[in-house]
């Protein structure tokens, strides 16, 4: 990081600043990379967390019959999995993803509020810390589902103390994304280069802009719910509790009117990222931008409104149902027309296959698998045969692990290289591209059957006629879990200097047509568009022009 | 296709060493024995379908492009970035196929949610971790619970399953049902919500606590129907399954009136030996307690309280007899169990589970005042 601080002087003579020294630094950073860095690294410590606590839930599945685990600590693991996954993992990395990209992107010295930014990250860290404590304590972690229903999770019998941390955790993860997802808007919204309109930001910058609002609309649903658990448990009020005039539906009403487009946070900037990345490895415009915009607009906004179709199967009237189905059913629309656009970008470009673009293009197959089985979930009638199934768990599993998860390595593989200065191993890149692409797949596509041949999901044990899939379904997650230490190690290789190769400004051929941060030096100046740049580049939004 | 599908993934499994004698595994969702389960069946297939031959076009699409625009081949990227016919095409073409989609998938909804006309009710409830079932207007009730050989194999560290005949998918008391009747359930839950499926019928249902949900099913075909709780309800979801029996009409009738008759037998208070007040209190305790108390006594610290050493468990045996009528907060009342249970349960608690209280309980001894008449 040194010639990091070398560098800047001779870009921004005027500005002396330079990061403080030793660990402090990246206590009291404003710097929006630094803070990146942070939330990036975070993130790739939680993932390797919530990867250890799916490997124990595939090991206690290898085989049926009880082996190593308790049930109640088996329904823990799969509760914090998924709850460290999506708030320790994918969602900080989007945000580290953020706040190093959306500045070089958009031309800005920093993000808009630098302290807001540094109180966010260490809030998310305080968050999570309080979340993995319940492992700890007596009773063990949350166990009831990471959709934490009642009265399941206010049973005495099922959750110990965990319960209040829990609830204090969603807040302050909640208050951090929150803080977050402001710093992004405003950034966007007002530290442009002058020179950039709304419909010349690059994917990413569109994504994430819709993304923040969704963030903003929900949190405080959920941080609302959990605190209407809170009082049910210790205050004696009844919302969920039927005998004092409460209803435990209603819970997961409000729990799912944040949890849709929650999912939805997860995958919006997955698609920000690919249609960044395609159109540089395809050497050709991205296809149909403004279509990419509405398309992100419009899958954002159908996720207010379909969130019942996560509880199909809980007891709505006819008329709830079928609505639920249709509105659905429409989300296949936009995201059709998000995949249709990847593949034409594609279509007659100069394609070259660098590890990003192998991501990327695994991606585009992958998500769109699960999002067949999103599809095929959305057929209400067919729902109560699906629902909570493990056809449930390999469909979203599809759509956030070789999707959100892969386009994040994508990224990193992307964007190291500007951020360093330094090559990473392609060959090794390639080779942890190969093992996770196919033994992402051993994992998760015989579950489709086990869902179809009846298994439930959030079982410790379960009949023999699932045995033999439950263990190719291990096998794969063993080689996919142990392949990401791959990732793990190109990471501090390519910090550390990867393969010595000096890398040119734009890194990626023709790259600076593309956006604006392969116009800065390689590596990036700890300081960067002091000056706004003059001239934003318009490969990708020619349509608009 | 299907077999095609079977042979590949037998080929796999052989490939893997892992054929078993017991891998009669299925790779498609089942087509049921009711005509609303077909319905969904067929839906599911053409939805499949469809999904397969959109995917194929994608896919095909793209790695043709993979293939033949590819810069090593020297490729010249060309630079269009738009098309509005194409946009618009592969916009309206997703609606329509959507709609098409839509119409068929709301008729089906539409029968199985009409809960209308039926032949006979009978009510679930849903118990951590068992089913109960009333017959609506008859005297039938009984609860359903895991089966013994079963209960004991998911406890034990390395036991094995394949020992045990359809293992977890096992119950004592089954649902029986007459076939091509059309039969409405009232699903509710004592505690936390639970899920009934049974997939062979084509629907899961929730079990809300303080709520009742409907649903139906006409069985076409007499037989053996297994499901489980499909809704995470606690350490022991994965352990109330379902089975369901559906029967000739002659042969149900004569169930009912076998059935009513049991219900109505007083149970038998004569004196056991020691030998047998332990074994069958072990079947009443896995039955009603080993799901939090677990199969040594040992409860779970922080949630459950022992009942190795336990003062109620080893105090003076009507403290416990209280105890267990009465339920706690957390615990609820056994006051279902009747003398007889009653004995045999507390005689292995209190000389099980690493308790040594020494004494045995004759059902004469823990039978109320009204058990006598």
């Amino acid at each position: 990081m040194s010639a990091v601080v070398a560098e800047h002087d001779e870009h921004h003579a005027d500005d002396h600043h330079g990061p403080a020294k030793g660990l402090l630094r990246w206590i009291i950073t404003t710097n929006h990379k630094d803070i990146g860095t942070l939330y990036l690294l975070f993130a790739l410590a939680m993932f390797f967390v919530g990867g250890s606590m799916a490997m124990v839930i595939r090991a206690e599945l290898f085989e049926p019959g009880l082996q190593f685990v308790d049930p109640a600590f088996f329904n823990s693991m799969t509760t914090m999995h998924a709850l460290v996954m999506v708030f320790g993992a994918v969602m900080p990395a989007f945000v580290g993803l953020a706040n190093w990209q959306i500045p070089l992107m958009i031309g800005a010295a920093d993000m808009a509020l630098p302290r807001m930014n540094n109180m966010s990250f260490w809030m998310l860290v305080a968050g999570v810390l309080l979340l993995a404590s319940t492992l700890f304590m007596e009773g063990g972690a949350p166990n009831g589902g990471w959709t934490l229903y009642p009265p399941l999770v206010l049973q005495p019998i099922t959750v110990g103390k965990a319960l209040p941390f829990a609830v204090f955790s969603v807040h302050l993860l909640g208050i951090s994304s929150i803080m977050g997802a402001i710093n992004i808007i405003a950034t966007i919204f007002n530290m442009r280069a002058p020179a950039m309109k709304l419909m010349d930001m690059p994917l990413f910058v569109w994504t994430w802009l819709i993304t923040a609002f969704l963030l903003i609309a929900v949190m405080p649903v959920f941080a609302g719910a959990v605190t209407m658990l809170l009082t049910d448990k210790f205050f004696h009020t009844s919302f969920f509790n039927a005998a004092g005039g409460g209803d435990p539906v209603l819970y997961e009403h409000i729990f799912w009117f944040f949890g849709h487009p929650e999912v939805y946070i997860m995958i919006l900037p997955t698609f920000g990222v690919a249609s960044t990345i395609i159109p540089v490895f395809a050497r050709k415009p991205l296809f149909g931008y403004a279509s990419m915009v509405w398309a992100t607009g419009a899958i954002a906004f159908l996720s207010f409104i379909v969130w019942a179709h996560h509880m199909f199967t809980v007891g709505m009237p006819l008329a709830g149902e079928l609505y639920f189905m249709y509105a659905t059913m429409l989300i296949a629309v936009p995201t059709g027309v998000k995949v249709f656009n990847w593949t034409a970008t594609m279509w007659k470009g100069a394609m070259s296959f660098e590890t990003p673009m192998l991501f990327c293009i695994a991606f585009v197959v992958l998500f769109t698998m699960g999002g067949f089985t999103g599809l095929m979930m959305a057929i209400a009638p067919v729902d109560f045969q699906y629902h909570d199934t493990y056809f449930i768990v390999a469909h979203f599993h599809y759509t956030l692990v070789p999707a959100s998860i892969f386009i994040l390595m994508a990224a990193g593989y992307f964007w190291l290289p500007k951020w360093t200065g330094h090559m990473y191993n392609e060959k090794i890149g390639q080779l942890h591209f190969w093992l996770s692409a196919i033994s992402v797949n051993i994992l998760f596509f015989p579950q489709h059957f086990l869902g179809l041949a009846g298994m439930p999901r959030r079982i410790p044990d379960y009949a023999v006629q699932f045995a033999d899939w439950n263990m190719i379904s291990s096998i794969g997650g063993f080689i996919f879990g142990a392949s990401q230490l791959l990732f793990l190690y190109i990471v501090i290789d390519t910090i550390k200097g990867g393969t010595g190769e000096k890398v040119t400004d734009e890194v990626w051929e023709d790259a600076s047509k593309h956006s604006l941060e392969w116009t800065l030096p390689s590596p990036v100046p700890y300081h960067t568009w002091t000056t706004p740049p003059a001239m934003v580049p318009t490969e990708h939004v020619l349509d608009t022009h | 296709m299907k077999q095609t599908k079977q042979l590949f993934a037998g080929l796999i499994l052989m490939a893997l060493g892992l054929g078993t004698a017991q891998a009669d595994y299925t790779l498609n969702l089942m087509k049921g024995v009711t005509k609303v389960s077909n319905d969904i069946y067929d839906l599911h297939m053409l939805i499949l379908w469809i999904c397969v031959i959109i995917g194929v076009g994608v896919f095909g699409v793209m790695f043709y492009s993979i293939y033949h625009h590819r810069k090593s081949k020297g490729h010249k990227a060309a630079q269009f970035h738009e098309n509005t016919t194409v946009e618009i095409i592969w916009t309206i073409i997703p609606t329509l196929i959507l709609i098409g989609m839509a119409i068929p998938a709301t008729k089906t909804m539409i029968e199985l949610d009409n809960v209308q006309e039926s032949d006979m009710t009978i009510q679930v409830t849903g118990k951590q971790w068992y089913w109960d079932y009333k017959y609506l207007n008859t005297d039938i009730h009984f609860e359903s619970h895991l089966d013994e050989a079963s209960e004991k194999v998911h406890r034990t560290v390395g036991a094995d399953p394949r020992s045990v005949p359809n293992y977890l998918l096992s119950v004592d008391r089954p649902l029986v049902i007459p076939v091509n009747k059309k039969v409405r359930f009232v699903l509710t839950s004592a505690d936390v919500i639970h899920s009934w499926w049974v997939p062979d019928l084509g629907w899961k249902k929730d079990a809300n606590p303080g709520f009742i949900n409907e649903a139906w099913t006409s069985v076409e075909k007499a037989g053996t129907y297994r499901g489980q709780c499909t809704e995470l309800c606690g350490r022991d979801h994965g352990f109330m399954p379902i089975v369901v029996i559906a029967m000739e009409q002659p042969e149900y009738d004569a169930w009912v009136v076998k059935t009513l008759e049991q219900q109505k037998q007083k149970p038998d208070l004569s004196d056991q030996s020691r030998g047998q007040l332990m074994a069958h209190g072990e079947s009443v305790y896995l039955k009603n307690c080993v799901g939090c108390h677990q199969i040594n006594g040992a409860g779970v610290p922080g949630l459950i309280p022992a009942l190795t050493g336990s003062a109620i468990a080893t105090g003076k045996w009507e403290g416990l007899d209280g105890f267990l009528r009465a339920g706690t907060a957390k615990m609820p009342s056994f006051s279902k169990l009747d003398a007889k249970e009653f004995a045999e349960l507390m005689t292995y608690v209190r000389n099980n589970l690493g308790n040594k209280v020494g004494d045995e309980l004759q059902p004469k001894q823990t039978a109320l005042p009204e058990d006598d008449d």
